[in-house]
C-alpha cells in the first residue's frame, strides 16, 4: 500500500468517482487547470475534460445552487468552496435549498447526489478567514450530512461515501492536515460508514472525542496521560450529523468520563449538543461534569493562534482535572 | 482560455462616462388588445388546436384564482396567490417548450402546471396540505411540484431557483439531451444575490437555460422604480453576454414566440437567454396582501384595460376559432369543476403523523424515529389537543 498525503486520498476518491459514472462533475474556483489553490483536484481536468472538470466565477451562492440544480437534474455535483471560511455566501442554497430538496417536495425531487468539499480549521497561520471550523452550523440543518476525516485513509473512504450517498453531505477537510498527515492508504476503491464514530483507542478511565485535526491532539493527550497511569478511550465522531450517539454512549457507560475537543468556539458549538445528549443518555453513569476544549468565544486570532486553539497540553489539563473531579 | 473577451470601443481622449440611455431595448408586441395581429409581425408557430389548449389553460387559471381567492376569504383555505393579469407570461411560456424541459416556478407561475395538465385534484390537494398533496402537506399554498411533469415544486425563498436553473440545465446539456430549463422569477427577485450568480454562471458555463422575468411592476408593495433605476432586467442581460429580448407579457402571441426561439437558440447553441416579460400583478400579492395601501384605483383601471385573456379571446373570435358561447360554457364548466374539487379535497385527511420526519434523509435516521415515537406518546395523551393525528396512527 502506498503511502499518500491527505490531499492526495482526496484526489484518488475524486478520480474514483469520476471515473465509474460519467454524470460525475467537479467545480469551484480554481478548481480545473490549476487543481485548486491546494491541488485537490489536480489533474481532473486533463484527465475527464473541462466538461466535467472546470472554473467556476467567484461566487459562492452561485457554485452551490449551481450544485443544487445539477444535482436534482441526477447528475453527480462535486462542489468545492475553496475555505470553509468562504462558505456563508451560500449559507441559504445550503441551509434553505439543499437540505430542504427532498422534504419540501415530498421526495418528487431531491439533491442526494450533491457533495460539498470544503477546506476547514486553523493551524496554517490564516487568521480570522482562513481558518474557522463551521460544522456547527450545519449541524443544526435536519436533511444534511456532516462529515470530517481525521487522515488520508479515512478522507478517501468517506469522501467516497458522501459521494454515494443519497443525501447531500458537506465534507470538511482538515486543511493544516493536507500535506502533513501521510498514511497508508489502498489505491483501489473503498468506503467507510457515514453515520459511525470508530474507538481508535480502547481505554477505561476517560472517554477522549474530538473529529478531524483535532484526533492527533487528543491522540498526543491521551499518550501524556498514560504516563500518568490514565487509560483513555479515543474516539473519532467522523460524522458530525447524524452523529453516532450509540458508540459515544456505550464509551461513556464504560469509561464514566467524557471530554470532547473542537477548535471552534465554546458556545453553541456541536460539543455542546453532544455533551447535552450525553448527559441525559449517560447521567447517572457520569463521574465528573462533561469537558469541553474549545477555541474561545472570539473570531479566529492570527498571531494569538497557539494560546486560542485547543491543544494537547489543554487537553491534558482537562483529562486530569476531569479524573481527579 | 482567454481574458480578451471585449468589444472594446474606440481609444478616446476626452472622459467619457456610458449611462446606458442610449441603448435602446425594443419590446416585441404580435397581437393588440383588439386581437388584431399588428402588420409584418412574425407569427409563432400556432395552430387551433394549440391556441386552444392555451386559451383553456388561461381561462381555468382565471377560474382557478377567483374560487380560492373566494375559497380563502371562507376561511377554507389559509393562503393563496393569484397571477390576475400576467397568465400569459406562464401558460405562454410553457406552451413553447417541450414536455421534457424543466421548469422551474417562482411561486406566481401555476398556468404553466395548468398548461402541463397538472390534475386539478392534485393543484386542490396542494392547496389543502392534505394527506393526497404530492408535496405532503408541508408547504404553505401554492408550493406545487411535479417530477412526471418536470415542473420543479416551488420554494419560498426569492431567486434560489436561478442558479438552480443553470445547474439543471448545465446537466441536461452534458447528457446531450434536447432539453432546456426554463426559469421563471419576478423583476424583484432579480435584486437578489441569487440572480447575478445564476445568470453570469449561466453565460460562462454555457447552460441551455432561459431565463423569464414577469416584470409585473410590484414586489409586494414595492414599486419597480424603487427596485432598480437601471433599464428594467433586460439591459441587465447584455451586461452578462446573454442573448435577451423584452416582450409585451400581455401578448400571448408575444410571449409564445418568444419562448419557441429562445428554446431553438438554447438547445442549438447551449447559451442562456433572457426574456423580460412586461406585465402588471392586478391581484393582490397574496391573500394576506391588500394593493390599496399603496397604489391608485386609476393605475388598476389602466392595466384591467390590458388584459391578457380578453386579448387572446378577441384574436381567437376574430380566427373563428372561438364563439361566446363556448366561453359561457367553459368559464361555467371550470367554475363547477372547481367548486367541486374544493370540495372533495377540503374533506381528505391531514397527512399521516409518521410524515413528518421522512424525506428528510433518504431514510430516517434512529434519532428521527426516537423522536417521532416521543411525539406520538405525548398525543396518545392528550388526544383532544391533537384532532388530526390523534387515533389515526
Amino acid at each position: 500500500m502506498a503511502q499518500i498525503n491527505l490531499l492526495h486520498a482526496i484526489n484518488s476518491a475524486l478520480d474514483i468517482a469520476m471515473a465509474e459514472d460519467k454524470s460525475t462533475v467537479c467545480f469551484g474556483e480554481d478548481v480545473g487547470h490549476f487543481g485548486g489553490v491546494f491541488r485537490a483536484t489536480s489533474g481532473l481536468q486533463e484527465k475527464y475534460g473541462k466538461a466535467r472538470c472546470f472554473n467556476t466565477p467567484l461566487v459562492e451562492q452561485g457554485i452551490i445552487g449551481f450544485a443544487n440544480g445539477l444535482a436534482a437534474q441526477g447528475s453527480v455535483a462535486i462542489a468545492e468552496i475553496q475555505f470553509a471560511d468562504y462558505i456563508f455566501p451560500a449559507f441559504d442554497q445550503i441551509v434553505n435549498e439543499a437540505a430542504k430538496f427532498r422534504y419540501r417536495s415530498g421526495n418528487e425531487f431531491n439533491v442526494g447526489k450533491l457533495t460539498i468539499r470544503s477546506p476547514y480549521g486553523g493551524g496554517i497561520a490564516g487568521g480570522l478567514y482562513h481558518s474557522q471550523s463551521p460544522e456547527a452550523y450545519f449541524a443544526h440543518t435536519p436533511g444534511l450530512k456532516v462529515v470530517i476525516p481525521r487522515n488520508p485513509y479515512q478522507a478517501k473512504g468517506l469522501l467516497l461515501a458522501s459521494i454515494r450517498d443519497d443525501n447531500p453531505v458537506i465534507f470538511f477537510e482538515p486543511k493544516r492536515l493536507y500535506r502533513a498527515s501521510v498514511g497508508e492508504v489502498p489505491e483501489e476503491d473503498y468506503q467507510l460508514p457515514l453515520g459511525k464514530a470508530e474507538v481508535v483507542q480502547t481505554g477505561t478511565d476517560i472517554t477522549l472525542l474530538a473529529w478531524g485535526a483535532q484526533m492527533e491532539i487528543i491522540e498526543k493527550a491521551a499518550q501524556m496521560a498514560s504516563n500518568d497511569g490514565i487509560s483513555c478511550e479515543v474516539v473519532d465522531l467522523r460524522t458530525i450529523l447524524p452523529w453516532d450517539i450509540e458508540t459515544i454512549s456505550k464509551s461513556v457507560m464504560k469509561t464514566g468520563r467524557l471530554l470532547i475537543s473542537q477548535e471552534a468556539p465554546l458556545t453553541a458549538g456541536f460539543a455542546s449538543e453532544i455533551a447535552a445528549t450525553i448527559q441525559s443518555e449517560c447521567f447517572l453513569h457520569l463521574e465528573s461534569p462533561i469537558a469541553r476544549v474549545c477555541g474561545l468565544d472570539t473570531p479566529y486570532p492570527l498571531a494569538l493562534e497557539k494560546e486560542y486553539v485547543s491543544d494537547h497540553l489543554k487537553v491534558y489539563e482537562a483529562i486530569i482535572k476531569s479524573v481527579n473531579y | 482560455m482567454s481574458t480578451e473577451l471585449y468589444n472594446d470601443g474606440p481609444v478616446v481622449h476626452q472622459a467619457t462616462f456610458i449611462d446606458g440611455t442610449s441603448v435602446e431595448i425594443p419590446e416585441l408586441r404580435i397581437l393588440d388588445q383588439d386581437g388584431v395581429i399588428y402588420p409584418n409581425a412574425d407569427l409563432p408557430d400556432i395552430d387551433q388546436a394549440l391556441a386552444t389548449k392555451i386559451y383553456q389553460s388561461l381561462a381555468f387559471h382565471r377560474v382557478l384564482d377567483e374560487r380560492m381567492v373566494a375559497s380563502q376569504r371562507q376561511g377554507r383555505l389559509s393562503f393563496y396567490m393569484t397571477a390576475l393579469g400576467e397568465e400569459a407570461t406562464s401558460v405562454g411560456g410553457a406552451a413553447g417548450l417541450k414536455p421534457q424541459d424543466m421548469i422551474m416556478m417562482q411561486y406566481r407561475e401555476q398556468g404553466a402546471l395548468i398548461y402541463r395538465g397538472f390534475d386539478l385534484k392534485d393543484l386542490m390537494n396542494q392547496l389543502f396540505s392534505n394527506a393526497g398533496d404530492l408535496g405532503k402537506g408541508r408547504q404553505m399554498p401554492i408550493h406545487y411540484g411535479s417530477k412526471e411533469l418536470n415542473c420543479m415544486t416551488v420554494s419560498s425563498p426569492l431567486a434560489t431557483q436561478i442558479p438552480q436553473a443553470t445547474g439543471y440545465a448545465y446537466g441536461q446539456k452534458l447528457q446531450g439531451a434536447d432539453a432546456v430549463t426554463i426559469c421563471y422569477f419576478g423583476e424583484g427577485a432579480a435584486s437578489e444575490g441569487d440572480f447575478h450568480a445564476g445568470l453570469n454562471m449561466a453565460a460562462v458555463q454555457e447552460a441551455p437555460v432561459i431565463f423569464f422575468c414577469r416584470n409585473n411592476g410590484y414586489a409586494i408593495s414595492t414599486p419597480s422604480d424603487e427596485q432598480f433605476k437601471g433599464n428594467g432586467i433586460a439591459s441587465r442581460g447584455v451586461g452578462y453576454g446573454i442573448k435577451t429580448i423584452r416582450i409585451d407579457g400581455n401578448d400571448i402571441l408575444a410571449v409564445l414566440k418568444a419562448t419557441q426561439i429562445a428554446r431553438a437558440y438554447a438547445v442549438k447553441e447551449n447559451k442562456p437567454v433572457l426574456i423580460e416579460a412586461m406585465s402588471y400583478r392586478l391581484g393582490a400579492h397574496s391573500t394576506s396582501d391588500d394593493p390599496s395601501g399603496y397604489r391608485t384605483k386609476e393605475e388598476e383601471a389602466k392595466w384591467q384595460s390590458h388584459d391578457p385573456i380578453l386579448r387572446m379571446k378577441n384574436w381567437l373570435i376574430k380566427q373563428n376559432w372561438w364563439d361566446e358561447a363556448q366561453e359561457t360554457a367553459l368559464f361555467e364548466k371550470y367554475r363547477e369543476d372547481v367548486l367541486a374539487a374544493v370540495k372533495v379535497a377540503e374533506k381528505i385527511d391531514k397527512p399521516h403523523i409518521d410524515t413528518m420526519i421522512t424525506d428528510v434523509y433518504d431514510v430516517p435516521s434512529a434519532q428521527l424515529q426516537a423522536q417521532l415515537d416521543e411525539v406520538k406518546a405525548h398525543v396518545n395523551k392528550y388526544p383532544e389537543a391533537y384532532p388530526f393525528t390523534a387515533g389515526k396512527f
